[in-house]
C-alpha cells in the first residue's frame, strides 16, 4: 500500500466510530489474554479454604465455589476463547476462500459441486451439527475447534465465490486475460486483492460467532474440558449457584458479550473503512 | 501499400458464428439462443483502421471478444498475421497474445484499483516470458511517454488519474508488447468531448508512428469517420454493409446505414431535416428470421425481403452491401 | 415577466474534501413555450441546475440566489409546497429510464399514481387517461402494454413511459436531463422528435440538458453553455454556431468529430482535463485550460458581454476571442 493510500485509510478510520470502539474492546481482550500468559492476579488452582471470597484486593471479583480466582479464570478463559476462534476461523478461511476462488475461476460443474455442497451443509443448523460432531468424536477442545471450523467453510466459500464472480466480470480481468495471464495468476493478482477487504470483514464477524459457539459448546459440556477454564463452563457452573452467587454468572456472561459486541463493531467499522465502493470513486 | 502486405492481412475473420445458450425456461422446452454473431467475415490490412459500427445488441462487442480469443467461438476462423487462433489452447495462445491487444470502454473498470500504473502497464509483458527488470522498466517508461504521460507516474494508482488519463494508461498497456493489432471497444465513449478529441488524436498519431492496425468499435459514426479508413456496419450479428469510409458515408448502399447516418444529430445545421425514418420494433437477438435481418424496421421492405436473404454483394469498388435494393439506396444518396 | 427566472443561482455541495461550488452565479430565464438547451461536459453543473429547479438537490448542498417561477421563489418553498409544484408545474425526465421506473409496479400503475394524487381522478378515469397518454407518447397497443412491467419494455419504450408520467399533470416546464444518452442513435432520434412534438402541441417550455452539441442544436431555440459551474455563453441556437465567441465553446465545437468533415483535418483539442469543482479558480472557471488566460482571469469573475442581441459571453478577452480563429487559439 502506498503512502497516500495508507493516509486515506487512516483518515477514514478516524471517522468511523464503530471501528475505534470495536478496536479498543478487541484490543482489551487480546491484551488480557496476552498478560495472562505471563502474569495473573490469582491462581486457577482449587483452594477449598478460599471458596466464595467476596471481592477484595487479593481477589478482584472474588472466588468461586472451589476457591479459584474469578479474574484469573476469565483471563485464562479469554486465551482459550481466542485460540479456539483463531484456529476455527483460520480453517474456514483457508478452506472456504480456496474453494470459493476455485469455484469462481473454474465455473461450470466445479462451481456447481462446491456450491451444492455448501448448500447441503447450510441445511443443518450450525450448533446442531457441532453437537453432532462432538457427540461422534467425543467432547474436547480440539473437536469443538474442528466442528466450528467446518461450519465456517461454506460461509467463506459462498461469500468468496459471490464477490470473486463480480470481480471476474470486470474489464480489468478481461484485460489480464487479453494479456495472456492464466486463471491461477489472475486469481492471485487481481481477484484476491479486490475481495480481501470483504473477507477480512467477514472473518471478524465469524470470529465473534466462533467465540459464542465455543462458549455454547463448553456450556453444554462438549467443548473445553476441566480443569482448563472456559467462559462457557464458568457459566454452566455458576448456573447451579444462581441464587447463592448471582454475580458469578454475570462475569463470564459479560466477558462473552464484550467480546462479541467488540468484534461485531470492529467488523462493521472495517466494512465502512475498507468498502471498495468508497475508495474506488476517489 | 505493397503487394506483399496485401497477401497477409493483420486480421482475417471468416464466417464467425457465436450463439449464446439461454438458461432453460422449463425442463421440457428446448433452451433458447442469443444469436450474437451469425457469420461475420472481413479482413484488415496492416496499418489500416477498420471501424465497426452498430447499435447495442448488434454483436460488435461479442465480435471483439471473439477476435481477442477471450471466449469460445462456435465456428469460423480468426487469423492474426495468418495464424489461426480459434480453438487454440491457453499455452499455444499465450505467445501469440503479444501481437494483438485490446483497449476497453470503461476507463474506470479496466484498470485494477489495487495495482499501480507500472504494474498495470507491464501486465501484457507476461506474454513475452521473463524479461530482465531493467528492460521491463524501460519499456514501461517509454510507452508511458509515448501516450503523453510522465515516467514518474508508474508509482501512482488509477484513482489519481482522470478518465482521459486512464484511457491513455489503457492504451499504453495495449502498446507495450508492440502489437500489430489493437482491438479498441468503444475507447472514447465514456469520455467528455474535449478529452475524447485528445485520445482520438493520440490514437491517430500512434498509428502514424508505429504503423499499428486498429479494429475500432464504436456506436458513434462521426468518431469512426474521423479515425477509420474502412467501416463495417453490423445489424443483428451480421455485417450489412462494408466499404471505404468516405465512399460509404457519402453514398450508403444499405438503408440501415442511411438511417444511422441521418439519425446523428449535427450541430449548427438548425432544426431537423426531412429524412428516412426507422419503423417497427427491433427484432430480438433471440429470434431467427427468414429473409433479410433488417426487414422488420426497413422502410423499403418488399415481399422479396421476407423470403430471400440478401447476400453481402459488391456494389462498388471495395464496397459491399447486403440489400436487394442497394442500387436504389445509392441512387437516392447521389441525388440528395 | 418570464415564466422561469433563475437569478444569481449558486449551489454549494459539502464534500469530504471541502465545499464544492457546483453552480456559480447562474442567470437565465425561460418564457412560456420556449426551449432552452443547457450543454456542457461532466461537472459543469448542468444536472445540478436541473435538480435545483425541481427542488431535488442532495441533502449535503446549500443554495444562494433565486429561482422564480411566475415570480415565486422556489428555493423558499417548503418540501410540501414543492411537492405540489413538482409534477404539476415542473416535470422531469432522467437519463436512465430503467432505474427511474420502479421494477415492481406495472407501468400503468406508475402513470396512474400522479394522476390520482395530483388531479384526484377516480380509478377508471385515471386508467382511461393513462391509455390516452401511452398512445400519445407512441407506445403501440396501449391496452396490452398498460399492465406490463418495466423490464418487459425496451429502453426507448421505457423512456416513452417516463415522458408519459412527466406529461400526466400537464406541466408548464419539462426538464429533460440527458434523456437520450443511454439510448441508441436511431431511438434517440425518435425520442427527441417525440419530445419536440409534445412540447409544441402542449405549449410546454422545455429545458433540455445534454453533453451533445448536436442534440441541443437540433432541438432548442436558445442554448446555454456551462463550464465548471458557470455559464460561459448564451445565445440563439440558430445563430450562435456561426459566431462562437467564448474560447471554451469554440474549443468544444472544434473538438467534436462531425460527420461529413474532411478526414484529414485534425481535431482541435482543449489541453488539460475537466477540473474538479473544489480546486477551481475564483475568477473564470476556464482559466487553467484557456489559451487567452491572463492574470485577471484567475481572480476576477469575467464580465458578461453582450456581443450581439441576445448573445452573451462571460469572458475577460471577448475582443481577442472573437477575432482569432479557433485553429489559432488552440495550436
Amino acid at each position: 500500500m502506498s503512502d497516500s493510500r495508507f493516509l486515506a485509510f487512516l483518515q477514514r478510520s478516524r471517522r468511523s466510530r464503530s471501528l475505534v470502539v470495536g478496536g479498543l474492546l478487541t484490543a482489551f481482550l487480546m491484551i488480557s489474554a496476552l498478560v495472562s500468559l505471563l502474569w495473573t492476579p490469582g491462581t486457577i488452582d482449587i483452594v477449598i479454604a478460599n471458596r466464595f471470597k467476596p471481592p477484595s484486593l487479593d481477589h478482584w471479583l472474588g472466588t468461586d465455589q472451589f476457591g479459584r480466582d474469578i479474574v484469573t479464570m476469565l483471563m485464562v478463559g479469554t486465551q482459550n476463547s481466542i485460540v479456539v476462534a483463531v484456529v476455527a476461523v483460520s480453517i474456514g478461511l483457508f478452506a472456504g476462500v480456496s474453494l470459493g476462488l476455485l469455484a469462481a475461476a473454474r465455473r461450470g460443474w466445479t462451481e456447481e459441486l462446491i456450491m451444492r455442497m455448501s448448500d447441503f451443509s447450510f441445511a443443518f443448523p450450525a450448533i446442531l451439527s457441532a453437537i453432532m460432531l462432538t457427540a461422534i468424536f467425543g467432547p474436547g477442545g480440539v473437536n469443538s475447534i474442528l466442528a466450528i471450523g467446518l461450519y465456517n467453510i461454506p460461509v467463506f466459500a459462498r461469500l468468496t465465490r459471490g464477490s470473486a464472480n463480480a470481480i471476474w466480470a470486470r474489464e480489468f480481468v478481461m484485460a489480464a486475460r487479453a494479456a495472456g495471464k492464466g486463471r491461477l495468476r489472475i486469481t492471485f493478482e487481481h481477484i484476491l486483492p479486490n475481495i480481501l477487504s470483504i473477507i477480512i470483514v467477514q472473518a471478524t464477524i465469524l470470529f465473534a460467532i466462533a467465540i459464542l459457539a465455543e462458549a455454547a459448546l463448553s456450556y453444554l459440556g462438549l467443548g473445553t474440558q476441566p480443569p482448563d477454564p472456559s467462559w462457557g463452563r464458568m457459566l454452566n457452573e455458576a448456573q447451579k449457584l444462581m441464587f447463592l452467587q448471582p454475580m458469578q454468572a454475570v462475569y463470564p456472561g459479560l466477558a462473552i458479550a464484550i467480546a462479541v459486541f467488540g468484534l461485531n463493531l470492529l467488523g462493521d467499522g472495517l466494512r465502512d473503512v475498507l468498502d471498495p465502493r468508497l475508495s474506488r470513486k476517489r | 501499400m505493397t503487394e506483399e502486405n496485401r497477401e497477409i492481412p493483420v486480421l482475417e475473420v471468416h464466417d464467425l458464428v457465436r450463439h449464446y445458450r439461454l438458461p432453460r425456461e422449463s425442463l421440457f422446452r428446448e433452451p433458447g439462443f442469443v444469436y450474437a454473431l451469425n457469420g461475420v467475415s472481413f479482413e484488415i490490412q496492416k496499418g489500416r483502421s477498420f471501424g465497426i459500427v452498430g447499435e447495442s445488441g448488434c454483436g460488435k462487442s461479442t465480435l471483439a471478444r471473439n477476435v481477442m480469443a477471450l471466449e469460445d467461438t462456435d465456428s469460423g476462423s480468426v487469423r492474426i498475421l495468418g495464424k489461426e487462433v480459434v480453438g487454440l489452447g491457453f499455452d499455444k495462445l499465450r505467445p501469440l497474445r503479444r501481437h494483438f491487444q485490446m483497449v476497453f470502454q470503461d476507463p474506470y473498470g479496466s484498470l485494477d484499483p489495487h495495482h499501480n500504473i507500472g504494474r498495470i502497464v507491464a501486465e501484457p509483458l507476461a506474454a513475452l516470458g521473463p524479461l530482465p527488470k531493467e528492460e521491463k522498466e524501460k519499456r514501461v517508461r517509454d510507452v508511458l511517454v509515448s501516450v503523453g504521460l510522465k515516467p514518474q507516474d508508474v508509482e501512482k494508482y488509477p484513482h489519481e488519474f482522470s478518465g482521459g488519463q486512464r484511457q491513455r494508461i489503457a492504451i499504453a498497456r495495449a502498446l507495450i508488447t508492440r502489437p500489430e493489432l489493437i482491438v479498441a471497444d468503444e475507447p472514447v465513449s465514456a469520455l467528455d468531448v474535449s478529452v475524447q478529441a485528445q485520445v482520438l488524436n493520440l490514437m491517430k498519431d500512434l498509428q502514424e508512428q508505429l504503423g499499428v492496425t486498429y479494429m475500432f468499435i464504436s456506436h458513434d459514426l462521426a468518431v469512426v469517420e474521423y479515425l477509420c479508413d474502412e467501416v463495417a456496419v453490423m445489424y443483428l450479428g451480421e455485417i450489412v454493409e462494408r466499404g471505404l469510409t468516405e465512399d460509404m458515408f457519402n453514398r450508403p448502399a444499405h438503408p440501415y446505414t442511411r438511417i444511422l447516418l441521418d439519425a446523428v444529430p449535427k450541430p449548427g445545421r438548425g432544426k431537423k431535416r426531412e429524412r428516412i425514418k426507422l419503423q417497427g420494433n427491433v427484432t430480438g437477438q433471440t429470434e431467427r428470421r427468414k429473409g433479410c435481418s433488417f426487414q422488420d424496421r426497413c422502410p423499403m421492405a418488399q415481399s422479396v425481403c421476407r423470403e430471400i436473404k440478401p447476400p453481402l454483394a459488391p456494389v462498388g469498388e471495395a464496397h459491399l452491401a447486403a440489400c436487394h435494393f442497394s442500387d436504389e439506396v445509392r441512387a437516392k444518396a447521389a441525388t440528395a | 415577466m418570464p415564466l422561469l427566472h433563475v437569478k444569481d443561482l449558486s449551489i454549494i455541495l459539502s464534500t469530504n474534501d471541502g465545499p464544492a461550488r457546483a453552480v456559480r452565479h447562474l442567470d437565465f430565464h425561460l418564457d412560456a413555450g420556449e426551449t432552452l438547451g443547457i450543454v456542457g461536459e461532466s461537472g459543469c453543473g448542468k444536472s445540478m441546475t436541473a435538480l435545483a429547479l425541481m427542488g431535488l438537490l442532495p441533502e449535503m448542498s446549500r443554495t444562494e440566489g433565486q429561482i422564480l417561477l411566475d415570480g415565486e421563489d422556489l428555493l423558499q418553498k417548503t418540501e410540501d409546497e414543492m411537492c405540489r409544484v413538482r409534477g404539476n408545474r415542473l416535470a422531469m425526465i432522467f437519463q436512465e429510464p430503467m432505474t427511474s421506473l420502479n421494477p415492481v409496479h406495472t407501468i400503468g400503475h406508475q402513470i396512474m399514481e400522479p394522476l390520482r394524487l395530483h388531479l384526484g381522478l377516480s380509478e377508471s378515469d385515471a386508467r382511461a387517461e393513462t391509455l390516452r397518454l401511452l398512445d400519445r407518447v407512441g407506445i403501440p397497443n396501449p391496452t396490452a402494454r398498460i399492465d406490463n412491467y418495466p423490464h418487459q419494455l425496451s429502453g426507448g419504450q421505457r423512456q416513452r413511459v417516463m415522458i408519459a408520467i412527466a406529461l400526466s399533470c400537464k406541466p408548464d416546464i419539462l426538464i429533460a436531463d440527458e434523456p437520450t444518452t443511454a439510448l441508441d442513435v436511431t431511438i434517440q432520434d425518435q425520442i427527441l422528435e417525440l419530445i419536440q412534438t409534445l412540447v409544441q402541441e402542449e405549449g410546454m417550455a422545455l429545458v433540455l440538458i445534454s453533453h451533445d452539441l448536436g442534440v441541443i442544436s437540433e432541438n432548442t431555440d436558445n442554448i446555454l453553455v456551462m463550464y465548471g459551474g458557470a455559464a460561459v455563453e448564451i445565445g440563439q441556437t440558430e445563430r450562435i454556431f456561426d459566431d462562437l465567441v467564448h474560447p471554451y465553446t469554440q474549443g468544444l465545437f472544434a473538438a467534436m468529430p462531425k460527420l461529413g468533415r474532411a478526414r484529414n483535418a485534425r481535431l482541435i483539442t482543449i489541453p488539460g482535463t475537466v477540473p474538479d469543482l473544489i480546486h477551481m479558480p475564483t475568477g473564470c472557471t476556464f482559466t487553467d485550460r484557456c489559451p487567452l488566460a491572463s492574470d485577471i482571469c484567475r481572480n476576477t469573475p469575467p464580465p458578461v458581454v453582450e456581443v450581439k442581441a441576445g448573445h452573451m459571453v462571460a469572458c475577460h478577452h471577448v475582443q481577442e476571442a472573437r477575432h482569432r480563429k479557433t485553429e489559432e487559439l488552440f495550436s
